[in-house]
């Protein structure tokens, strides 16, 4: 059920995520003390390419992970097995990558400026 | 106060996957184990019980079961160990399909060792001169630390990803997989990255470690997988690159 292909998958997005969370804690924590608003902070993460691979690639990350995740327990607890559970791991994938991809649409894109 | 007067409650189950737990009244002995309880109620009680064993010195790995929800050896485990309050509960081993009473069908578990690339492929024939292993070498310990592998399928039964995955080598096969690719008599080394990759292979061990836990010979298959996982994952690169 987890095959090669799928735990490197697994593997490979769980370091890309923890460096990745790592930096968005730390910039967190930084942009609140320095007394930043939201509005300051959108007015900084907008137009910004950096910005948008940062978090674009977190959340690819996040949804390959979490699918194949997800994917171990249902099959393990649940029962649910073949073409199924091919297809409840894709849905889970496209749903986190499309909730994704909104929010990084909306923090990221569009001209700068508060 | 005598021995012999004492009374165990052992339940014991019967019949195949559909049946039931049986209680019998069996005197105490000192120095008793597990195995001669179920052999007394065999020889006095019912000679109807089934159930397996050959050694009873911890060498042949015929006679695992569970005992109160845990699978042991039983010929190697003193019933006092495991008494609680005057009653045992024994069972046949889990994760595998129940033949009668405390015997198990251990085909899935021999079919898995041979699906992992457990059967071993000399490197060389009688006629070859023997090529020199070093016991201390870094592979060689490698594959040294599960040669003493009974096949009892005591970590089998307590692996719960086997219970979840069906398909799941577990614990006794991937060991002796990783215990062949560390073997440098083994002729089939590579192949056997590729048996434990599979839909049903080593990357679905959640290194929980019971099987580690479990296993009457101190053996280690937890770390063993992880030699596995480790070996492969590299592999996938070394195939790209
Ligand atoms: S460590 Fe792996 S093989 Fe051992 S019991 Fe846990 S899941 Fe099973
Ligand atoms: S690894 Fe240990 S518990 Fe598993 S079959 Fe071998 S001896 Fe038994
Ligand atoms: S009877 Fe042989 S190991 Fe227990």
């Amino acid at each position: 059920m987890l095959d090669l292909r799928l735990y490197m998958a697994q593997r490979i997005s769980a370091l890309i995520m923890a460096p990745l969370t790592l930096g968005h804690i730390a910039v967190m924590i930084w942009a609140v003390q320095g007394g930043l608003s939201a509005g300051e902070i959108l007015g900084r993460t907008q137009g910004s390419v950096f910005w948008f691979l940062f978090y674009g690639t977190f959340v690819a990350a996040v949804s390959v992970h979490a699918a194949i995740g997800l994917r171990v327990i249902v099959y393990e607890h649940v029962g649910i097995s073949g073409k199924t559970l091919t297809a409840l791991t894709w849905a889970v994938f496209a749903v986190l990558i499309a909730m994704g991809a909104r929010a990084v649409w909306a923090v990221t894109a569009g001209a700068g400026g508060a | 106060m005598s021995a012999q007067a004492e009374k165990l409650d052992v339940s014991v189950w019967r019949g195949d996957s559909d049946g039931a737990y049986q209680t019998f009244q069996v005197p105490a002995y000192e120095s008793q184990t597990i195995l001669d309880v179920v052999s007394w109620i065999q020889q006095y009680a019912d000679p109807t019980l089934t159930y397996r064993f050959a050694c009873r010195v911890g060498m042949c790995g015929s006679c695992a079961m569970m005992v109160n929800g845990r699978p042991r050896w039983t010929c190697r485990t003193h019933i006092k160990t495991v008494v609680k309050d005057g009653a045992v509960q024994i069972g046949p081993l889990r994760n595998l399909p129940v033949i009668k009473d405390l015997a198990a069908d251990m085909d899935p578990f021999f079919d898995k060792w041979v699906a992992a690339g457990g059967v071993h492929a000399p490197s060389g024939s009688r006629y070859d001169p023997i090529e020199p292993v070093d016991p201390a070498g870094p592979e060689r310990t490698e594959a040294s630390a599960g040669i003493e592998c009974i096949n009892c399928s005591v970590c089998y039964a307590a692996c719960d990803t086997v219970a979840g995955n069906a398909d799941y080598l577990g614990p006794a096969a991937l060991q002796r997989a990783w215990t062949l690719y560390n073997d440098a008599k083994h002729d089939a080394r590579e192949s056997i990255l590729d048996a434990v990759s599979g839909t049903g292979g080593c990357h679905n061990c959640h290194s929980m470690g019971s099987c580690t836990v479990y296993c009457p010979n101190e053996l280690d298959p937890m770390s063993a997988i992880a030699g596995l996982k480790r070996e492969t994952a590299k592999n996938f690169f070394r195939k790209r690159g």
